[in-house]
């Protein structure tokens, strides 16, 4: 390859991550020759890749990329992307905005000199044949179209969830194994102690199919017990905004927005979110946000299916007693 | 004694109203609300943070913060020293503006070689104008140096060789050993920047930051050389089409919205 997309995946668990697919995807925007590489160790099994619709993949073999990538560091991840982007000379590289893919595609483009858009959530070809991308900035409050220019590698994180995932297409693709235990980090490398599970409490929210969420218009901690009996009547899961997390109200693991959970559920219930554009940026894929705050220009209301105008404590308990007697 | 570097970013302030948000379409900027004054990037306040912290743990420590932009509100950026830390160097110049994350990473890493190095380049998660994410990244790299993201505790071992770092991973979190010097981004869930006393006030109005341009740096031409150009910018429209529930009382609305929820099948 010498030219063309270079896909760089990531793989959890022996297995292919949701991001893979949604960038083969992504990629049949910008080119139609994409290749996929991933570093794996040499267990991996050949046979997620069956229906991958790109047509080679280059697996990028090395004892530690398991280790490597629950590190939280990225070291060795970034140094096998970077053999692969010297060896394999594509024009364009395409990866995820996760934790790992934002450190790794900025130190892809700080070594290759390389022009680097994130979190983008459409790409094209204009008419020259150079890459567009559209991404939101300020928060979600606007959005930018920024074109690549000039001949250098062109780097494009892509932010997760906003490509359907491929579909299934062909069977196993043309399959590489490159053997890259020469490669090392070089220097001291932070070292992993331990990783601490801290799952939020109830169900997970990007499962869920209601997520009921609260925010600094509840005023303090003690309302979200009320959110919980309501998320228990509903089967929901329990998010809130950044400024109750921040608050101390209730812990950061179940904060929705941009620099916290997305979140895709049929039904999204607010009570006293006013609707910042970060916030909406974890929510927007949700399919009706239904909204209760007391200012009727809040923000949440131009984006609400259904809204009421009112006192969180004063609908609140009438809405969860009627919930509770529905069926 | 330790020497750390926080970057800091001055960006228009992210507590305004969404409808008070606008831009430019022809000249690609964002329009500043008239009479509110910038802030200090957030995630930025949240690394100076981290870094008193530490002093409070009884880390012997210099605390020096480096800004790259143009037109800088002094008062603003001077919040840093007011709530304890040592010193602010700016990169002054008109020229910023054109600079892409790799540039800003040049500048920021030759200002803080200039200024002798640091043992920990402490950064924000990413800036709340662009929201790339790039610049400390990219800085650690330029420096080889490691790199940890998304910093929530940060405290350094009892021999002092090593940092002891928590960061914010997904379910859950990380605890990880960092050999020194090493850049680290800091998050929110860290913990907000505390407030500055009248005292701290004072002292930060006394002195006065190191300001310097790009071209002072001897780095040569780190300008953006078009790799990646802005060709629109706009804000989304988003139709409204919300049907209001109202009921007698607050209570009452609340009740017929759990029924109009429940006919259209949303619960
Ligand atoms: C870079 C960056 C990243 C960010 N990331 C996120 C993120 O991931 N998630 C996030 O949520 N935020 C994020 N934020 C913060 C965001 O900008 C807002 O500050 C935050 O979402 C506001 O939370 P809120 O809606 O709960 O509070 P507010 O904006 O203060 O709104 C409170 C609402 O409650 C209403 N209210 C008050 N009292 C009552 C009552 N008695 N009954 C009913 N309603 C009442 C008010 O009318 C108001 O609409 C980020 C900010 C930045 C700069």
């Amino acid at each position: 390859m010498s030219g063309g997309v270079l896909i760089v995946g990531e793989v959890v668990d022996g297995g292919l991550h949701p991001t893979v697919r949604q960038l083969v995807n992504a990629s049949e925007r910008i080119g139609n020759e994409a290749s996929l590489c991933l570093a794996v160790d040499s267990t991996f099994d050949d046979s997620v890749l069956e229906g991958i619709g790109v047509g080679n993949v280059i697996l990028l073999e090395h004892t530690d990329t398991a280790a490597d990538g629950s590190g939280g560091v990225y070291s060795l991840l970034t140094e096998l992307a970077c053999e692969a982007v010297k060896r394999l000379e594509p024009s364009s590289v395409l990866i995820a905005k996760t934790d790992a893919g934002s450190v790794i595609s900025a130190r892809i483009a700080a070594r290759f000199d390389a022009g680097l858009a994130s979190d983008c959530i459409d790409l094209a070809l204009n008419a020259d044949g150079k890459v567009a991308v559209t991404r939101p900035v300020h928060g979600g409050s606007a959005l930018a179209v920024y074109e690549f220019a000039g001949d250098g590698l062109q780097v494009v994180s892509v932010r997760p969830g906003s490509f359907e995932p491929a579909p299934v297409s062909g069977g196993l693709p043309e399959i590489e194994r490159l053997d890259m235990s020469d490669v090392s980090v070089e220097g001291e490398v932070p070292v992993l102690v331990e990783t601490v599970s801290e799952e939020g409490e109830g169900i997970p929210l990007e499962q869920a199919d209601v997520v009921v969420s609260g925010g600094r218009g509840l005023g303090g901690p003690e309302p979200f017990d009320n959110l919980r009996e309501l998320c228990g009547l509903l089967n929901a899961a329990l998010g809130a905004s950044r400024a109750a997390c921040d608050a101390g109200w209730i812990d950061h693991s179940h904060q929705v927005g941009l620099t916290g959970k997305s979140i895709s559920p049929t039904t999204y219930i607010t009570f006293g979110i006013s609707g910042a554009s970060q916030h909406m940026a974890g929510c927007s894929s949700a399919r009706n946000i239904v909204a209760i705050d007391k200012d009727r220009e809040a923000n949440i209301f131009s984006h609400a299916r259904y809204g009421v105008v009112g006192d969180w404590a004063k609908v609140l308990p009438a809405f969860t007693a009627a919930v509770a007697e529905l069926d | 004694m330790l020497k750390i570097a926080v970057c800091a970013k001055q960006v228009p302030d992210t507590d305004i109203p969404p409808s008070q948000f606008k831009v430019d379409e022809g000249a690609l900027r964002v329009i500043p609300p008239a009479g509110v004054p910038p802030i200090v990037n957030g995630f930025d306040m949240n690394a100076v943070e981290a870094a008193l912290r530490l002093r409070d743990a009884g880390v012997e420590c210099e605390i020096v913060i480096f800004s790259v932009g143009t037109e800088f509100a002094l008062d603003v950026m001077k919040k840093p020293l007011a709530i304890g830390a040592d010193r602010l160097v700016l990169v002054d110049d008109e020229a910023s503006e054109s600079l892409d994350a790799l540039g800003t990473a040049r500048v920021l890493a030759a200002a803080i070689e200039r200024d002798g190095g640091a043992d920990l380049v402490l950064a924000g998660r990413q800036a709340s104008d662009w929201d790339q994410a790039h610049v400390p990244i990219m800085l650690s790299e330029i420096m080889s140096a490691p790199l940890v993201t998304l910093v929530r505790n940060l405290a350094m071992n009892g021999g002092g060789e090593s940092f002891e770092v928590e960061r914010v991973a997904e379910g859950g979190f990380q605890r990880i050993e960092c050999p020194i010097p090493a850049v680290m981004t800091v998050t929110n869930e860290l913990g907000e920047a505390r407030y500055a006393n009248l005292r701290g006030i004072m002292a930060a109005t006394r002195k006065q930051p190191e300001t310097m341009t790009i071209a002072d740096l001897g780095i040569g031409d780190v300008a953006n050389n078009g790799k990646l150009e802005m060709t629109r910018l706009f804000v989304p429209i988003s139709e409204s089409n919300v049907e209001f529930i109202e009921g007698e009382d607050e209570a009452d609305s609340g009740r017929l919205l759990a029924l109009r929820l429940r006919e259209a099948k949303l619960i």
